[in-house]
């Protein structure tokens, strides 16, 4: 089974509201999977149909082969945006009480706790009450108890908000920890920088319709314009810039170097590569900066939403 | 997977674990106790003392009846006019002046019988004093017309007619006394019991709400499993705290009337109008027949019908207090959606107190005692009358049927409700929500 998990085509309807409209994902087994789209699109409703929390009106769900199925929430470990815990409860009964109700026995729960709460440098916190701890604090307390039972699947909802940066990086740490681990990870978040360093694949759900989906590799590749970034160092920049505009398309622009030179952003055509180019380059000046411009998550995300 | 258990575990644990409940569980009991004491002892207080009424019978014909007692003492006048008589009273600072004019006929007396005081007396004074002048001027008038009184009080008959249904079932008006106190006591219960301990339900699923643990706990659990452990888990609580205010409430009251001396069971002023009741022949054989009249109830019947109706009224009312306790996202947003829960239950009490002991088995008592709504209190009341066990099974089943049916109705609501952030529904949405 090369998918852990597949939704096929699934729709939710609230009264007149649609949430979801015909949205299949596929996210692949090992793999860091990245639902992005802009507020209000759709994403938690996705989410929450594959925590069956919320049943589909069309469309089903399958989880490792099987279509979804009540025990299949011990296979599934969610840290929803809207968390807390119980304010006035002390942070090891509570972890205790929701590590057993994803199924584990309170031996192997209390078991499984100590070593997180080493990890993570939390083990005095064990008899504290949430209300005592700081927003930062409970959200890393969160986070073991999603982890705890070893899901196949993981599925986090803005995971870094309310985390410092410090914080933010143990917890991304820990993330690629389980993705290594053989965990398979979906993560929805605004964050694209995030999405960049984490994500293998991203769906882009917008308006209920999902309008981009595959490896983010791939989807680079076919969001990059063949642009190049260049720098020449020259005597003339305006002489310069006049000739080569008149051979290809080029605009001004700016980034940070050490040199005083030309900077320029020239597109290339489809028959042009960009050996012809820096040959042609060579002989104007020298070369001091050639870089391709690879689009990022978030171009794509903001001209995608767009395009819709 | 069942996690029922785990979570009531955690509904009970928390709730009896809380610091407000524990204060509430020991320290209502106290305050109850303290306040029956301090007002047993006030009213003991006022009983004691013993007041002194001056009497000026120029009739002559009433003065013997004016015997002293424990509390009130009589000072006969004679010799003097009325007049000097207010002067002597007034200036005496004593309780006041009854006034018997001399007249040519009882009829003529009684209009002009007076009572002077400085401030107006107590009823139970003056009812007091004129039960005596009735009962002393109808002998008068009696002997007048010639009637021996010692032959007359011999002739006198004392009827008790027993009752007894056609199955042999015995019973007096003594008994109608003991079902109307069960009945009612039955009733008040369960409406305090479902007021307290609903809202305890609806708090609880606010909380999650406003902690926003709920989303995490429904990953796991299906929402009802939730709603029913929340149910159950505060319910078992409730019914902790019960006990324990009933044992410590018992313990209190044995050590005070131990220590104070004072008989807090029977703290009416009118002590004395008891004792002279129960030296009466007639209430005497009523009090023995009370005893008789308790092993008359349907006891069985009684405690069986308690406890399931109790149950499942219970139950009924708490899944529409959890329903409401989903919709809203803080107590302030409750108010519009409590009404037409509180309104039934009045309704039943209501109901309960003026028609079950109008008319038991009349058409009104009838019919609210089979709608579920209203079946628990209004059945409770009726049962001690002797209710068809037929009328009891199906009204029962009518009532779990309806629990069914609001635990269903509630459960779609809190589905949808508890994961509802920052809006106050309306009932249009709340009925949207069971269609999603």
């Amino acid at each position: 089974m090369k998918n852990l998990l597949e939704a096929h085509a699934v729709s939710k309807n609230f009264g007149d509201f649609t949430a979801l409209n015909n949205v299949s994902i596929a996210v692949p087994k090992g793999s860091i999977f990245g639902l992005l789209g802009p507020n209000g699109a759709g994403k938690t409703t996705l989410i929450r149909v594959i925590n069956q929390i919320t049943m589909p009106d069309a469309g089903h769900v399958i989880l490792d082969g099987e279509p979804l199925q009540a025990h299949h929430v011990q296979n599934i470990g969610y840290l929803p945006e809207e968390r807390g815990l119980y304010k006035s409860m002390k942070v090891g009964e509570q972890a205790l009480y929701l590590a057993q109700l994803k199924g584990l026995s309170k031996t192997e729960a209390k078991k499984r706790l100590k070593y997180w709460f080493e990890r993570l440098e939390i083990g005095d916190w064990w008899n504290k009450k949430i209300q005592e701890l700081s927003k930062g604090m409970a959200q890393k307390i969160q986070f073991v108890v999603t982890v705890l039972h070893e899901p196949k699947l993981l599925i986090f909802d803005e995971p870094f908000s309310g985390f410092d940066p410090i914080n933010a990086n143990l917890i991304k740490d820990e993330i690629l920890h389980l993705k290594d681990n053989g965990a398979t990870v979906i993560f929805s978040t605004h964050r694209m920088e995030s999405v960049e360093e984490l994500c293998d694949h991203i769906a882009l759900i917008h308006q209920s319709n999902k309008i981009l989906d595959g490896k983010l590799t791939d989807i680079k590749r076919q969001y990059k314009t063949n642009t190049f970034e260049v720098g020449i160092k020259t005597s003339d920049k305006i002489a310069l810039a006049e000739t080569i505009s008149k051979k290809f398309d080029t605009s001004l622009t700016d980034f940070k170097s050490l040199n005083d030179e030309l900077k320029l952003n020239i597109k290339l055509t489809q028959n042009e590569t960009s050996n012809h180019l820096l040959s042609y380059l060579t002989t104007k000046g020298e070369v001091s900066h050639f870089v391709e411009l690879i689009p990022s998550a978030n171009d794509i995300f903001i001209q995608a939403v767009k395009n819709n | 997977m069942n996690h029922l258990p785990l979570i009531i575990k955690r509904e009970y644990l928390t709730k009896v674990k809380n610091k407000s409940f524990i204060i509430m569980t020991i320290l209502s009991p106290i305050i109850f106790i303290a306040l029956i004491a301090v007002v047993a002892y006030l009213s003991q207080l006022n009983n004691n003392k013993t007041r002194t009424i001056s009497v000026l019978d120029a009739s002559g014909l009433v003065t013997e009846i004016f015997q002293n007692t424990e509390h009130t003492t009589y000072n006969i006048l004679s010799n003097v006019s009325l007049d000097e008589a207010k002067t002597i009273v007034e200036e005496a600072g004593t309780y006041g002046l009854l006034y018997i004019p001399k007249q040519d006929s009882i009829a003529a007396i009684v209009t002009h019988i007076k009572f002077y005081s400085k401030e107006t007396p107590s009823l139970s004074v003056m009812t007091g004093l004129e039960s005596k002048l009735e009962n002393k001027l109808r002998d008068v008038k009696l002997q007048q017309q010639g009637i021996d009184l010692s032959k007359l009080s011999a002739s006198k008959t004392s009827v008790n007619i027993a009752q007894e249904s056609f199955i042999g079932e015995k019973t007096s008006k003594i008994d109608s006394y003991f079902k109307l106190g069960f009945g009612l006591a039955a009733g008040y219960l369960l409406f305090m019991f479902i007021i307290i301990y609903g809202n305890m339900i609806m708090r609880s699923i606010i909380e999650e709400k406003t902690s926003r643990i709920i989303e995490v706990i429904i990953s796991s659990v299906k929402p009802i499993q939730l709603m029913l452990g929340k149910i159950i888990g505060t319910s078992l609580a409730g019914i902790t705290q019960f006990v324990i205010w009933i044992l410590i409430g018992s313990i209190l009251m044995t050590v005070v009337s131990a220590i104070l001396g004072i008989d807090l069971m029977q703290q009416s002023p009118q002590q004395e109008m008891m004792q002279q009741a129960i030296d009466n022949p007639e209430v005497a054989v009523e009090m023995q027949n009370a005893m008789l009249a308790f092993w008359n109830l349907p006891i069985a019947n009684l405690v069986f019908a308690f406890i399931f109706f109790f149950i499942a009224g219970y139950l009924l009312y708490s899944s529409l207090y959890a329903a409401i306790g989903a919709a809203v996202d803080n107590e302030t947003d409750t108010q519009q959606f409590m009404f037409p829960i509180i309104m039934p239950l009045v309704l039943a009490v209501y109901i309960g107190i003026f028609t079950v002991i109008e008319d038991p088995h009349g058409t009104v008592s009838t019919v609210f005692s089979f709608i579920p709504f209203t079946s628990p209190v209004v059945m409770l009341m009726r049962i001690p009358f002797g209710v068809p066990i037929w009328q009891q099974i199906v009204s029962f089943l009518l009532l779990i049927g309806t629990f069914m049916l609001t635990v269903w109705f509630a459960a779609k609501i809190y589905r949808v409700g508890i994961l509802m952030y920052g809006k106050k529904p309306s009932y249009k949405e709340i009925i949207k929500w069971i269609k999603y």
